[in-house]
């Protein structure tokens, strides 16, 4: 089943990201699909960026630790990127530390975890218009 | 067209298929919104409702859920969430309230996490007799 949410690959790392309606199908569909394509594509990480989340709740929660844990069954490295900062106050009021999940302020930051680098010198070698 | 009188005007949200969870959680957005609450109040108010609903429909086989703005002695503004269902009720509400606890397919922070979301909390259940869970966030 597809989850009809948009899952990129750059290389060996998969990247994709959470709707703000999403619901209890759609967040099980994602799950089955991104782990069959972990497995078949010898996946090496995998970013998920929530930063469109409003809210999340212990469903989704737990779809995310259950992703973070087969993920890392399947010797696959999983970042959760960009939760909104009243999601990380509610979360921890909530009492869901996300325990297992890797996180990161947002999806750059997720991708140089995984060994991306932005090359720097190429950007300031760059020409610039003037 | 006429004024239904029994709507209020935040209205009763039906919780009987999973769509009306979703829809629910946008009502009390809606509501957090127009009640002027900051970011996180209404993260956490929508967070609680989403946890309140999924129970009723998970554990309580569907119900419903009313929002109100309400005003206290005080002249303090709240919100109010009173979600109803019909199901089996809770035996051990201790245990039910616990982290950690649970007999669906959540986490086993629905009431517990949710209490610590709102201000005012108020659990009225039996076995048998449904559960009906009514919250209040009051504004700062």
């Amino acid at each position: 089943m597809n989850a009809g949410l948009p899952i990129l690959r750059l290389g060996d790392i998969l990247l994709s990201g959470l709707m703000s309606d999403l619901d209890d199908k759609t967040a099980l569909a994602f799950t089955d699909e991104l782990t069959t394509r972990i497995a078949d594509e010898g996946i090496r990480g995998v970013i998920i960026d929530i930063s469109r989340l409003e809210i999340v709740d212990s469903f989704v929660a737990r779809v995310l630790m259950q992703l973070a844990g087969t993920g890392r069954l399947l010797g696959t490295r999983m970042i959760v990127a960009g939760m909104r900062p009243a999601v990380a106050l509610t979360l921890t009021e909530l009492g869901l530390q996300l325990t297992g999940v890797r996180t990161a302020l947002n999806a750059e930051q997720a991708m140089e975890l995984l060994g991306w680098r932005r090359p720097a010198e190429a950007a300031e070698e760059a020409p610039h218009a003037s | 067209m006429l004024p239904d009188e029994r709507t209020t005007p935040s209205g009763e949200h039906p919780v009987r298929v999973e769509e009306d969870l979703l829809a629910a959680r946008h009502a009390v957005r809606a509501a957090a919104v127009a009640a002027g609450f900051s970011i996180v109040d209404q993260t956490k108010i929508v967070t609680a409702a989403s946890e309140l609903v999924r129970n009723a429909y998970i554990h309580g086989g569907g119900g419903t859920m009313t929002v109100e703005s309400v005003r206290d002695a005080a002249g303090r503004h709240g919100l109010r969430l009173r979600v109803r269902d019909e199901g089996p009720g809770i035996a051990d509400v201790e245990q039910a309230m616990t982290d950690g606890f649970s007999t669906g397919a959540g986490l086993g922070h629905g009431l517990g996490g949710t209490r610590r979301l709102v201000d005012d909390f108020d659990l009225d259940t039996a076995p048998g007799r449904g559960t009906t869970v009514t919250v209040v966030r009051w504004k700062p």
